[in-house]
């Protein structure tokens, strides 16, 4: 207890590195599978390889990824900018195939009906399909904001700096408290987001409460 | 250093030197093979019984959710330094955490399979006089199969990365490549070891996914 006492200062900006490369694939990974995802609904065949493409990328693990990014992209291995880059990728990953499912699960009839009462295409997306599809999409967020937190510590053993750090350091000096700070502290972060998320959810769809929507 | 790394990487693989001796490629690869096999059957004896029990029940089903949950948010690193140092060099160290870490994905996968079946179907079989066992085994089991193998294909996947993070506390395994390759400068070996995990990684995904479709009983859909 007393190292992690010594070292909140430490603790607290490892942190805010942390937030910096988890957040942003986080919003960018939601951003970006909306499209993505209207674009696999508009043909089966894209749906099944995108569906394929995502289980496969699922696949990879996050160490080779983020080794060999700098090679194809042209950032340093110790670049938290390549970190970004891999974590949305796997964002993607799983978040395109649940918006997906989620524009499907939203009724054909439904849609019918707000063309019929005048909605133009793009606003009847914003008012209609998005908050009928919002649930299905909070728990694929869910899922991702989850992974990613603790996906970022990985790029510790590669010397970027993030709460992985205090995995990598506590085992080269052999301090238990910092590593279990660390566990601590990456669980608790990736806890607190979910519980923000299913607050936002709450504020965004009130009509949606109790079962919350979220992967086996 | 003005040399493409990817063709480094290629010259790396391609040296016969690689491809025998206690370091060699075949004995890393078997390694990690040996890890993930033993991490998941752990995993397995300990996860799918209690599934297929929260499953076939009802009970304790919040608690396995929230269980699976919480497992999901701890960092895979975390661990593997945690029990590195608690534990010590040694074998028990990674499997405690490959255990741990396969766990949520073989509950969930148990516990998934078995509500997966119509409990109209399940009501039948209990009033044709099946008993309690009778059913999981011949009616739920069966035909939720394939969600259970998916459960496995989680859990292989999430140990095959594992694996190869505890590498960096002194394990063997393809791991060793990449963080030989970190501790050395050498960007080319580092990449050929990375190529060699996701070969490896996509190859078991895609057996399972395999045995996944396989396991479908007719007239249902695979995931």
């Amino acid at each position: 207890m007393s190292w992690v006492l010594d070292n909140l200062d430490v603790i607290a900006g490892y942190t805010g590195a942390h937030l910096v490369q988890a957040l942003p694939p986080i919003l960018l990974a939601f951003v970006l599978s909306l499209p993505l995802a209207k674009l696999a609904n508009s043909r089966g065949w894209l749906r099944t390889g995108v569906t394929t493409t995502s289980g496969l990328m699922y696949a990879i693990p996050s160490l080779p990824l983020f080794v060999l990014l700098p090679g194809l992209i042209g950032t340093g291995v110790r670049s938290p900018l390549n970190i970004v880059v891999a974590l949305t990728l796997y964002g993607l990953a799983l978040m395109v195939p649940t918006a997906s499912d989620g524009f499907r699960s939203v009724s054909r009839d439904v849609l019918g009906s707000a063309t019929a009462q005048g909605y133009a295409p793009a606003a009847r997306f914003l008012a209609v399909e998005l908050p009928l599809a919002g649930p299905v999409l909070l728990g694929g967020v869910r899922v991702v904001a989850v992974s990613t937190i603790s996906l970022v510590t990985v790029g510790g053993v590669l010397g970027v700096p993030s709460l992985g750090m205090l995995f990598v350091d506590g085992v080269r000096r052999g301090i238990v408290a910092e590593i279990a700070a660390g566990v601590v502290a990456t669980a608790a972060l990736a806890l607190l987001t979910d519980a923000l998320l299913v607050m936002l959810g709450r504020l965004l769809m009130p009509w949606h409460r109790g079962r919350e929507a979220g992967r086996p | 250093m003005n040399e493409n790394p990817f063709l480094g990487a290629l010259d790396w693989l391609a040296d016969p030197m690689r491809w025998s001796g206690p370091s060699g490629i075949p004995v890393r690869t078997a390694e990690h093979l040996g890890y993930t096999a033993l991490g998941v059957l752990v995993a397995a004896l300990i996860a799918v019984p209690v599934g297929l029990y929260v499953g076939h029940t009802g009970r304790f089903k919040g608690l396995a959710v929230g269980a699976a949950g919480v497992a999901r948010a701890l960092p895979t690193l975390g661990l593997v330094t945690l029990f590195a140092l608690l534990v010590g060099i040694g074998l028990t160290a990674p499997l405690l955490a490959f255990v741990t870490l396969a766990i949520p994905s073989l509950l969930a996968g148990a516990y998934s399979a078995v509500e997966s079946a119509d409990p109209a179907t399940v009501d039948a079989a209990r009033a044709q006089g099946m008993t309690e066992w009778q059913i999981l085994t011949r009616v739920e089991i069966p035909l939720g199969m394939s969600l259970l193998v998916g459960g496995v294909r989680g859990a292989t996947v999430q140990v095959v990365a594992t694996a190869m993070l505890a590498a960096y506390v002194g394990s063997g395994g393809l791991g060793r490549y990449i963080f030989q390759g970190l501790g050395s400068q050498d960007y080319p070996q580092m990449i050929a070891g990375s190529l060699l995990v996701i070969v490896l990684a996509l190859v078991l995904d895609l057996a399972l996914l395999l045995l996944q479709r396989l396991t479908a009983p007719r007239g249902t859909v695979a995931p």
